[in-house]
């Protein structure tokens, strides 16, 4: 018995049953905070402390799942070069939105860490909370951070930034929906890129490459910046 | 067949990636790599869309169930997380304004200075 419920195939099918789950419950609720993998995730955390299982032993099926969660991150290069030639002619633009917004952000998380006395595990898990999670996770790896705290944090983000995006982009009157779709898609990415859709199909085309951009722009610049900052501050 | 045939091209873009990055000791992940290599192999259409297209398509659109492992992972932090998560949310709140702003200022202005 035990056999089977360390097995990869238990792992991945209570897996899915919960992500199913999840899916339903959002769609019947329409609520953004009841998010499917956040829903899923908590089921299966409350499913295997109650039945005392390890982590270890669930993820056996972690490493059948990886095989696929790689590729997902090449795949993001589909929407880019498909994107990329709608935007051609703003793409100084975006770029350099792109890059202002992140090294901002980035800057923001350190301090406010900093001055909430977080420590660097939990600094370093932070510093990629605003990009894709494939990519975020493998940042907040090699910054030395939890990518399971890093796929949390990038849930509520994307979360958060799809409600808020739409109400500073009145407050702000923006007015610009290339503007608008990349604030989108570098702020809070696939969540805020399929609210960006919504709203204007130009909009969802910027945020959806500036999520492929902010990624790897982060890729490169957040161990600049954290390490810039632990020289700065020792 | 098909599915199998474009996710053997992307494993293969993903293995030469991992293998760029421990050729060169690069500090950038294997996967990013990968993606890149993508990019430029479509931009100089030595691989087509449509060799690739349905199974990017549907990595992307199911890609939330992937992070399952990870997220569940959690469990194993909340003693870390302990008397941290208003901090943590506050963080996240307010980052998330910022680069919005930040980015959205920044593309309308360069937009309208550029046209």
């Amino acid at each position: 018995m035990n056999n089977l419920i360390i097995s990869p195939l238990f792992s991945v099918l209570i897996s899915f049953a919960a992500y199913k789950a999840g899916v339903y419950i959002n769609r019947k609720t329409q609520i953004p905070l009841l998010n499917p993998l956040l829903i899923a995730m908590t089921i299966l955390i409350i499913v295997l402390l109650n039945f005392h299982i390890k982590y270890e032993d669930f993820n056996n099926g972690g490493q059948l799942i990886s095989l696929f969660l790689y590729p997902a991150t090449i795949a993001l290069a589909l929407p880019l070069y498909k994107k990329l030639s709608i935007l051609k002619k703003d793409a100084l633009s975006i770029v350099l939105g792109i890059f202002s917004g992140a090294v901002s952000g980035m800057i923001c998380v350190i301090l406010l860490s900093k001055m909430f006395h977080l420590s660097d595990l939990l600094t370093e898990s932070l510093i990629p909370k605003s990009i894709t999670t494939p990519i975020g996770m493998a940042v907040s790896q090699q910054l030395g951070g939890s990518p399971s705290i890093t796929v949390a944090v990038i849930i509520f983000t994307g979360i958060f930034g799809s409600i808020i995006g739409p109400v500073l982009n009145k407050m702000a009157k923006i007015d610009d929906k290339v503007a608008m779709g990349t604030a989108m898609g570098a702020s809070s990415h696939a969540l805020g890129t399929a609210k960006a859709m919504e709203y204007d199909e130009t909009a969802g085309a910027a945020s959806g490459l500036t999520m492929a951009v902010s990624g790897i722009m982060t890729v490169f610049l957040a161990p600049l910046l954290w390490s810039l900052f632990q020289s700065f501050f020792k | 067949m098909k599915y199998l045939k474009q996710l053997t091209i992307i494993w293969a873009i993903y293995f030469m990636g991992v293998f760029i990055q421990a050729l060169f000791h690069l500090p950038i992940p294997g996967s990013v790599i990968g993606l890149l290599l993508l990019f430029v192999a479509l931009y100089t259409r030595v691989i087509k869309i449509h060799m690739i297209e349905e199974t990017c398509e549907f990595l992307l659109s199911h890609m939330s169930f992937l992070f399952i492992p990870a997220g569940v992972g959690l469990m194993t932090s909340f003693d870390l997380l302990k008397g941290k998560l208003i901090p943590i949310l506050a963080i996240a709140f307010i980052s998330t304004i910022l680069v919005w702003m930040v980015t959205a200022v920044v593309v309308k202005y360069l937009r309208r200075a550029f046209a």
